[in-house]
């Protein structure tokens, strides 16, 4: 492979810098391991870099600087939620007494830790209309995974192994029908009406003695409420199915309405969505499950158990699923989840959502003069718009917009999601977003528009102020180089 | 771009069959439609295929799919260089870029194949 | 509240976008409107609600104990470099990378993170990590039931039982049995009935944890690797403690073509039990069975060096219910903690850090029979042991609780014949006068014929 041509803006790696001998002395020199342990069972050597604390200071400082948070500017990324991380979140999280607190520690002196996770657990609960809540799973699809679990289990306790069939609209996230896979459920794709909803007529079609979970998530991944989701609730109830609440838009609705009282059975949350968890560049999560009262013996182990003014965590349940983590729960993001629900209250929660749903109708109308929006009726937190007609009259697609998005200092919005709609953008404003950034981005989307009308080369060349241009995917996945080796 | 002298799928797949050996690949059609084509997925010489069944997969930077067999038989060979250079599917599908060799099981299911000029319908309508 | 909207915003934006009031704009149907008023935690000014939160962070008196506690999540130094990087708002706030051109740094971040697990377990290649140590080994089960085709899984009995139980609950769904191989007097897996299982089994995989829940190396031997191989089964190792992994060989040199593996001793915070970060380690083999995301090096438009999420197609995005796996949001974030801290740690410290756990393990051991109890096992540990205080463990530890120490794990939670003994961990941040506090109390609550 040749040297790339122009090479000078590249960051060297952590490995290709340091000297032997010159880490920062942050533990004092232990013995030779051969003095603790037969030479058979040890490794030879120990092939990585020492770096003093300052050049690595610089190098993640650096590497920092070219990451794109929300810290940085506006992170308009439908189904992701990226609103404002509060900064009290993390000071809490990292309080001595729940950073350093072992998941062994007995009940009794583990009180906080368990109460953080009841309070928590009892106001998702009201929230969402659930009977209860489990906050092992460690992220959005892992909830899903062990919901559908759970239904595997209940269909086999009540002799109803034949449920084989779990219904997913094709909006749904990728997740759904991934995780339906692992649970050995066949999946049914279920087309969207013109009107980019489930027709509960075309779910009476559908279900039968063979279904076990119809998974939906309301509003659905085109922004657009599910406003006859009891119809299909009722039709999947009726055939002895279950449904499940895919709650990656919890945002749209938290406060105004519940997916309990929709008739949902199964949820889960993103609380790193939907209650401020800073999303880390891909996690950690946090997924709480919720049930309604007649699944809650399945919920994974364990379960935190008030007695009296006294908590526990209870292992001992006999239908349970079992655990589906190493330990109780992804816990820091339960206190950052705990502190965004003291820092609001139930009104602010419902205020939340409503003020979500106002950003992202008024980016919808306002982006409605210059861009298709295929679906122009009122949206809930997200909205979809298309680039199609765009493509046509100047070679412009999505990918470009969103590239010249980076340019102009802005995230770009989800793209090529729902798969149902052509040359897609998802927008998500959230409600952290003042009117002055609303305007400002559509300001600068409605000149990306006009360029690709009169300059579109300018656009299919972008980004160019980013540190590195267009990245060459199909290299990167015909000849995968996964890590760093040392050249010889 | 279709060859006159091969068998076509509704599935986008080839078959050039000769003697009792038939070889498989996707269409130029195909390949076109899905993009760079970065990785190949086949079946273990000696297994029995069914017609039109799946016997594999051909993924893209951001899309899988199905590879279905127009013909039943016993894989005999597949293109153990794609591996290497999964780009010659994209290349040249009806040359250097074939799957699947199979010894055929039964020529009768020719006729459930599509002739050049009506895949050329096909991808043209 | 953490929203922005003035009184003149909210009616500006309602009359651009034409309803009247937002309960207008909302629409909820009669039906699904709220019904009673919310029981949610009152709202706090965020002074109180810091208030609030440290008075209930308060009521967490373990931290406050002397502790042996161990179990797969351990209590190691971290520099404060760490956090001060790591929390730093353009990374913290990321979401995935999907945009390349503005995620650089994480990128890169993600593909050292990935050479720095290579390294330390002499794998090909690793992926940006799964939820935790317990999900990685069931991931890494499904890689080996999609590698044979099998439907039947091995693993030691001396494997960390809460990655049994993740390993038993993933198998349900996917009606995967799994069997159990024994223990041997020495406290690591025996090899000898494992090999015999496997003479009279086909198993997709077989996995064993090194070090083992009692804190001993458990590899397999020439022979052991033999009938693994003899059987077609994929060698998976697990690793709770990772830190052992800059002390011991490497699980690619005994054979693992599958590392699956707990990071949290990497700086994380042992909290309550996570976030920690689970990472899967393979042999080019295996690289499109792989679950999760994959960062790989390549070049932009003008051929300079650029990283990208790359073999995408395996995951659930694009290959739906033929995914790998469902995971879509990883432990990124821990990942990258990890990589700063063995960045910050380097050989040099990592060796260090290794070693003082091997010496602090040594000297509780002395301390533990010097007060008269026995350590269970002779197989050579890291920085955990078992003691048999020959009495129900449960009565011991809470003895020990009472005198300030939180002593260990009581083993008989899971394996009814070691009763009578307790897991201790010793790790580098463990003094010598908490080793002879726990021994004082050990002597004490275990003497013969004193009450507990």
């Amino acid at each position: 492979m040749s040297a790339p041509v122009s090479d000078r803006t590249a960051s060297p790696l952590i490995f290709e810098l340091g000297q032997e001998g010159r880490a920062t002395r942050y533990v004092e020199h232990g013995k030779p391991l051969q003095s603790f342990m037969p030479a058979n069972v040890l490794r030879d050597d120990l092939p990585l870099p020492d770096n003093t604390e300052l050049d690595v200071v610089r190098h993640y400082t650096s590497l920092s600087q070219r990451t794109f948070g929300i810290d940085v500017g506006f992170y308009p990324l439908g189904s992701c939620t990226m609103k404002h991380n509060p900064k009290v979140n993390d000071a809490l999280a990292s309080l001595r007494e729940f950073a350093e607190l072992h998941p062994f520690t007995p009940d009794d002196l583990s009180q906080g830790a368990l109460q953080v996770m009841h309070e928590l657990e009892r106001s998702f609960c009201s929230l969402f209309g659930m009977a209860a809540f489990s906050l092992n799973p460690a992220a959005g699809a892992q909830a899903e995974l062990a919901a559908l679990l759970i239904a595997k289990k209940y269909f086999r306790d009540r002799g109803e192994t034949q449920r084989d069939k779990v219904i997913v609209p094709d909006t749904a996230h990728g997740t759904n029908p991934a995780s339906a896979a692992m649970c050995g459920f066949k999946v049914i794709s279920l087309k969207s009406d013109a009107r980019g909803r489930v027709d509960p007529v075309e779910i009476r079609n559908v279900v039968g003695p063979d279904t076990a979970v119809c998974m939906m998530t309301n509003p659905n991944t085109l922004g657009l409420f599910e406003e006859r989701i009891h119809e299909i609730a009722d039709a999947v109830h009726e055939a002895g199915g279950l449904m499940y609440y895919d709650g990656a838009n919890a945002n749209a609705l938290m406060g105004n309405t519940r997916p309990g009282d929709m008739g949902f059975d199964l949820m889960h949350l993103n609380t790193h969505k939907t209650f401020t968890i800073p999303h880390g560049g891909g996690g950690a999560g946090h997924g709480p499950l919720g049930v309604a009262a007649h699944l809650v013996e399945y919920l994974p182990t364990p379960y935190v158990v008030r007695d009296g003014d006294r908590f526990r965590l209870d292992f001992d349940r006999p239908k349970s699923i079992g655990p589906v983590r190493s330990f109780w729960s992804n816990f820091a993001h339960a206190v950052r989840a705990l502190a965004y629900l003291y820092a609001n209250g139930a009104e602010g929660l419902t205020k939340v959502s409503q003020y979500a749903v106002l950003n992202a109708n008024y980016m919808r109308v306002k982006i409605a003069e210059f861009l298709e929006t295929p679906y122009p009726e009122i949206c809930r937190h997200e909205f979809v718009a298309s680039a199609q007609q765009l493509k046509k009259e100047t070679g412009v697609r999505a990918l470009d917009i969103a590239k010249a998005l980076l340019d102009r200092g802005y995230m770009a919005p989800t793209m090529y999601f729902p798969l149902i709609v052509p040359e897609c953008l998802m927008i998500e404003p959230t409600e952290t977003e003042s009117k002055e950034t609303l305007d400002g981005f559509v300001d600068v989307l409605r000149d990306i528009v006009q360029t690709a009308k009169t300059n579109p080369q300018e656009l299919l060349d972008a980004p160019v102020t980013t540190v590195v241009g267009r990245v060459d995917e199909t290299r990167a996945a015909r000849q995968p180089d996964l890590r760093w080796r040392a050249s010889r | 771009m279709v060859q006159p002298d091969l068998l076509y799928s509704k599935e986008h797949e080839w078959v050039r069959i000769e003697g009792d050996r038939a070889t498989i690949g996707i269409t130029d059609y195909a390949q076109e439609s899905l993009g760079d084509i970065v990785y190949v997925e086949l079946p273990k010489t000696g297994k029995a295929v069914e017609q039109f069944g799946n016997i594999g997969v051909v993924e893209s930077v951001k899309a899988v799919s199905d590879l279905f067999t127009p013909i039943s038989g016993e894989v005999l060979e597949v293109n153990a260089a794609l591996d290497a250079d999964p780009a010659a599917v994209n290349r040249d599908p009806y040359g250097d870029g074939w799957l699947v060799k199979l010894k055929l099981k039964d020529a009768s299911e020719t006729k459930n194949l599509l002739s050049a000029r009506d895949y050329e319908k096909l991808v043209t309508a | 509240m953490y929203t922005p909207h003035t009184k003149a915003d909210i009616k500006a934006m309602l009359e651009a976008i034409g309803v009247g009031s937002l309960d207008e704009l909302l629409r909820v149907p009669a039906e699904l409107k709220l019904r009673a008023p919310l029981d949610v935690v009152p709202a706090l000014p965020e002074y109180q609600l810091r208030r609030r939160m440290e008075q209930i962070a308060k009521r967490n008196d373990g931290v406050e104990y002397v502790s042996f506690l161990g179990g797969g999540a351990y209590r190691h130094y971290a520099p404060p470099a760490i956090s001060a990087l790591a929390m730093r708002g353009e990374f913290l706030t990321a979401y995935t990378p999907y945009q390349a051109e503005v995620s650089q740094g994480y990128l890169q971040a993600i593909y050292e993170w990935q050479t720095y697990i290579c390294l330390l377990t002499g794998m090909d290649l690793a992926d940006a990590s799964v939820y935790d140590g317990a999900t990685a080994l069931a991931e890494s089960a499904i890689m080996a039931i999609n590698a044979t085709g099998r439907q039947r899984f091995l693993v030691s009995r001396a494997v960390h039982p809460n990655y049994r139980a993740v390993l038993k609950t993933y198998c349900d769904g996917l009606d995967v049995a799994i069997d159990e191989a024994p223990l041997a007097d020495d406290g690591t897996t025996d090899l000898r009935a494992l090999a015999e299982m496997l003479r009279e089994t086909q198993y997709a995989g077989v996995a064993l944890q090194s070090p083992n829940f009692f804190g001993n190396v458990d590899t397999l031997d020439g022979e052991a690797l033999q009938a693994v191989r003899n059987n077609g089964a994929v060698p998976i190792a697990v690793v709770a403690e990772a830190l052992a992994l800059a002390a011991l060989a490497t699980p690619a040199s005994w054979g693992a073509q599958i590392v699956a593996g707990e990071a949290q001793s990497f700086g994380v915070p042992i909290a309550y039990g996570g976030p920690y970060v689970g990472f899967i380690a393979t042999t080019n083999e295996h690289m499109r069975r792989i679950p999760g995301r994959l960062v790989g090096k390549t070049v932009d438009n003008a051929g300079r060096t650029a990283y990208v999420l790359t073999l995408q197609a395996r995951e659930q995005h694009i290959r739906r219910e033929r995914a790998t796996s469902n995971i879509c949001t990883n432990q990124a974030h821990c990942a990258l903690i990890a990589t700063i801290y063995l960045a910050l740690m380097g050989k040099t410290g990592l060796r260090d850090v290794a070693a003082l756990n091997l010496e602090r393990s040594r000297e509780l051991a002395t301390a533990v029979a010097n007060a008269g109890v026995r350590l269970r096992f002779s197989a050579p540990f890291f920085n955990e042991l078992v003691a048999d205080v020959g009495r129900p463990a449960g009565e011991v530890l809470s003895a020990l609780r009472a005198r300030g120490v939180l002593g260990g794990l009581d083993l008989g939670r899971w394996y009814p014949e070691y009763s009578t003994c307790i897991l201790m961990a010793a790790t580098e941040l463990t003094t010598s006068g908490e080793i002879a506090k726990l021994a004082a109390a050990l002597q004490e609550v275990t003497r013969v014929g004193a009450g507990v």
